[in-house]
């Protein structure tokens, strides 16, 4: 991260000694963007005046900043791609980018970077876009404070927001993307950043991984997605400090953790989801300081998960705290707040004196019979669950929190 | 019937179960928002007294009150009253007594805790309203236990076996049903089951607010409709009216048929 | 005033009442007399509306009284067993009533009567079972009405109530009123009675005077002559 500050500072101060400004405006004597970038030398900045720009296939193909002045309008007309960033140490900042074509062979994005190197992508607002902002086989860049506004309704022809595929080091930080189908979707890159952004009311993911390791997002909000985040076939991710909201509806999570190994979520909330977490064939991930309150599921484990641990979280109000597929169990829960927990504390010392078994019985039958659910609360499922309690049949025996604490934790 | 009603309810005021009834909700109230100071808490302990103990109460109080004051209604009978109006008067002071004990018992308490500037006021408003309405439907279903019940133990029993079917029995049955046909399309039935249970309708009624997030997990999409919009909320409440306005039908056309 | 036409009743299997003709002239009074489970008190609370008869039709002052229960506040009626709401004070129960019916004045004079001032703060259910049949009875004289039926009037008074009981009645009648009486007190019944009617199983057995009754079972005194009618039909 310094090292490329320093290194964007260092150019900087090499090329103002003879970088030019161009401007672009519909009097000037260069009235399209196409145009500025071809009669621009490598470092020069292109100044973009207010108004519409009908352009498509922009190319960038220098190292070059562009920069728009109160935000001009790039309308591409829905024919097709509308910046192409090919070369390295690229700025673009403060453009509106309009109807980015549709296509059902060709990923139209209304800004792609592609093998670059040191980009920076920021201030941008898109709208009617089909992809937003795709970064291909590009390193150490940044996506910063950009806007993006989709209209999607259907997962088969739209876009992305911010797409990074084969792409390292790269940051994301303080967007906003709403309307689109993945808010932010990452494959196969590594040690990137997602930092402050907002993902909300996207078709599919709020934020999406998938064969991308060691990658760090924290202080994100993601709401009323499809799903929240899925994590997918990665490794070593650190998820902290981030909110999922109110991701509602049929299989839908705020989390999705499936064939994860080795990760850490830390701080997060879970709030109002359908369920918190959903959990597959994840192995070794260590989960600390979460807020779960109101979700259907706050945690549902499904498969094979073994070595998880569950330390020092807030279960508040779930209709289920935890739900397993099987009868094994090799994840530890421990010193967690379960508001559902009903023991007492008769040594004062914080911690409850009966164990707390987080698995219902009725989760197993909702999970069999999924019209049950509509029996929820009666007295039937707590008389039965009661009895499950005292001596577990279907549940795993030692699923238990020993240490369960009588006030909510704070940290 | 309105003079009926305001001596049955007086008479109820001034006995002590009324107040036993009240205090025992004052003090729940107490306890849940000022010794463990947790609203969300307070609200779904406070559901699942709601829809176990009111219709119990109800059902109990219903029964008692009708045996009770047999004198008084043949005392009443002798005067130039309407029949109806005399059952349905005594019926009116008992709902509307124990219903003021629950409001008031829980009402206190919240107001003095500020409800009105916390967002659980319509969780507790429909908490309360599905209380009234319980109250109000178990009491009914107690007068036509009574009214066609002679025999004052077995009107006590059969009161007690109505609320133990409904609050445990009926539920165990409606599962073991949708698990047997899991193999079907169940989401029909499940809503058809709930409706024909006024505890289960208020549960689910409470649930709404409550769980919403884990019933929207449910694929079906009668489901969806139900809870993913208002479609549900009026349909409950529509037969829960239905499910008070047919046992007071039964009360008006039981009473107007019987020998004192 | 009265007329019972074809009467019949069963409580389940139990055939109470099997075709009561019975008319009641206005004026005078009348005792409906019979053995334990005859139908007397049956017959009477079919005349009120309390028990709806199976068959046969009941006229007050010419209405049929099916569905229309105006026709009661031409009624005055004492209930055999005086039990009140317990919470109530006498006070209150009798406001209670003129509230139901209508206002008038006549319950301060029947107070003074059975000299019931100091009960009047008390609640009902600490009363004695005398104390509360003149409850009873101030609560049916107050109204006023040109029918009046008391069901066992006597039970739990003294002496000296009875007789202002009895004072009462013949008050009324002087008045031009009917009242209906059912008694187990025969000399209670002799004295103050003008006809009397007999309900043996379910049918009017007898309806006449005293000395009718007397001439038809040729028996000297009346209490005879109603143990002679039990005699003969239970022989």
């Amino acid at each position: 991260m310094n090292f490329k500050l320093g290194f964007i500072a260092t150019m900087f101060m090499v090329t103002s000694m003879y970088a030019q400004t161009i401007e672009v405006c519909k009097t000037c004597p260069v009235t399209t963007l196409k145009d500025g970038i071809s009669a621009a030398k490598p470092y020069d900045t292109v100044v973009v005046k207010k108004g519409t720009y009908k352009e498509y296939n922009v190319l960038v193909d220098k190292p070059l900043t562009l920069i728009g002045e109160n935000y001009p309008v790039i309308d591409g007309e829905l024919k097709g791609e509308v910046i192409t960033v090919v070369s390295d140490s690229v700025t673009v900042d403060g453009l509106f980018i309009i109807n980015v074509g549709n296509s059902y062979t060709e990923d139209y994005a209304a800004i792609r970077v592609k093998r670059s190197k040191h980009f920076v992508i920021q201030n941008l607002v898109l709208e009617k876009l089909f992809f937003g902002i795709y970064i291909e086989k590009s390193s150490y860049g940044k996506v910063y404070h950009n806007k993006i506004i989709g209209d999607a309704v259907e997962e088969y022809n739209s876009g992305n927001g911010i797409q990074l595929w084969y792409s390292h080091y790269v940051d994301i930080e303080h967007n906003f993307v709403e309307h689109v189908r993945d808010g932010i979707y990452l494959e196969f890159s590594d040690n990137c950043i997602i930092k402050n952004n907002v993902s909300a009311e996207n078709l599919r993911y709020g934020l999406h991984f998938m064969f991308s390791n060691d990658d760090v997002y924290q202080d994100n909000t993601f709401e009323n997605n499809g799903a929240g985040v899925a994590v997918m076939f990665s490794k070593k991710i650190k998820m902290v400090n981030n909110t999922f909201k109110e991701n509602w509806g049929t299989a839908s999570y705020g989390l999705l953790l499936k064939e994860i190994n080795d990760s850490e979520i830390t701080g997060n909330s879970f709030k109002e989801n359908t369920i918190g977490i959903n959990i597959e064939g994840s192995n070794r991930i260590t989960y600390k300081n979460n807020n779960f309150s109101n979700n259907g599921w706050a945690v549902k484990v499904k498969g094979a998960c073994y070595t998880n641990r569950f330390i020092e979280n807030n279960f508040l109000y779930n209709s289920f705290d935890i739900s397993y597929n099987s009868k094994v169990n090799d994840n530890i829960f421990d010193r967690n707040y379960w508001s559902n927990y009903t023991g007492y504390d008769l040594d004062k010392d914080g911690i409850g004196d009966v164990p707390y078994r987080p698995v219902k019985l009725f989760s197993y039958i909702v999970n069999r019979t999924p019209e049950t659910i509509i029996l929820l609360r009666s007295l039937f499922i707590d008389i039965i669950d009661f009895s499950e309690k005292v001596s577990p049949v279907f549940t795993p025996d030692n699923l238990m929190d020993n240490n369960p604490q009588t006030k909510r934790i704070t940290w | 019937m309105l003079k009926i009603l305001k001596y049955s309810f007086f008479d109820l005021m001034r006995s002590r179960w009324s107040y036993v009834y009240f205090a025992f909700y004052l003090l729940l109230g107490v306890v849940l928002l000022f010794l463990n100071n947790d609203l969300s808490k307070a609200v779904i302990t406070l559901m699942n007294v709601i829809i176990v103990l009111v219709p119990l109460i109800g059902t109990i109080f219903g029964v008692m009150y009708y045996y009770n004051s047999k004198e008084f209604t043949e005392l009443l009978l002798a005067q130039p009253l309407k029949r109806s109006s005399i059952f349905l008067g005594q019926y009116l002071g008992v709902a509307l007594s124990l219903s003021m004990s629950l409001i008031l018992g829980l009402g206190i308490p919240f107001v003095f805790y500020g409800l009105f500037k916390s967002n659980a006021i319509w969780d507790f408003s429909l908490l309360l309203i599905t209380g009234s309405f319980l109250t109000l439907i178990f009491t009914a279903l107690a007068f036509n236990i009574a009214l066609s019940n002679e025999n004052k133990i077995k009107g006590f029993g059969y009161a007690i076996l109505l609320w133990l079917f409904l609050a445990v029995i009926y539920d165990g049955l409606f599962l073991m049903t949708l698990i047997l046909f899991e193999d079907y399309p169940l989401d029909k039935l499940s809503l058809i089951g709930t409706m024909l249970n006024p505890i289960d309708l208020s549960r689910t009624l409470i649930l709404l607010k409550l769980d919403i997030s884990a019933l929207l997990g449910y694929t079906g999409a009668i489901f969806k409709q139900f809870f993913g919009t208002s479609f549900g909320l009026i349909v409950s409440f529509i037969m829960l009216i239905v499910w008070v306005v047919l046992p007071v039908l039964r009360i008006m056309f039981k009473s107007k048929r019987k020998d004192f | 005033m009265v007329n019972i036409e074809n009467l019949h009743k069963k409580f389940g299997k139990n055939e109470v009442l099997k075709g009561v003709d019975l008319s009641i002239k206005d004026g005078g009074i009348f005792a409906v007399l019979g053995p334990n489970g005859s139908g007397k008190t049956t017959l009477i609370k079919s005349v009120l509306g309390m028990v709806i008869p199976d068959q046969g039709t009941i006229n007050v002052q010419g209405k049929n009284i099916k569905k229309n229960p105006n026709y009661r506040h031409q009624i005055d009626y004492l209930p055999q067993i005086a039990n009140f709401p317990s919470n109530l004070k006498v006070k209150e129960l009798i406001r209670m009533i003129k509230d139901l019916r209508k206002i008038t004045n006549e319950d301060e004079r029947l107070i003074e009567l059975f000299k019931l001032q100091p009960f009047l703060d008390k609640k009902l259910g600490n009363l004695s079972g005398g104390t509360k049949q003149k409850v009873n009875l101030v609560l049916t004289f107050m109204f006023d009405s040109p029918l009046i039926i008391l069901d066992e009037p006597t039970t739990g008074l003294d002496p000296i109530s009875l007789i202002r009981l009895k004072e009462l009645i013949q008050v009324e009648k002087a008045k031009g009123k009917t009242i209906l009486i059912t008694s187990h007190i025969m000399s209670f019944v002799e004295e103050v009675s003008d006809e009397i009617v007999f309900i043996l199983e379910g049918k009017i057995y007898f309806k006449g005077t005293i000395s009718e009754l007397k001439t038809k079972t040729n028996q000297p005194d009346f209490e005879h002559a109603i143990a002679s009618i039990l005699l003969e039909n239970h022989a």
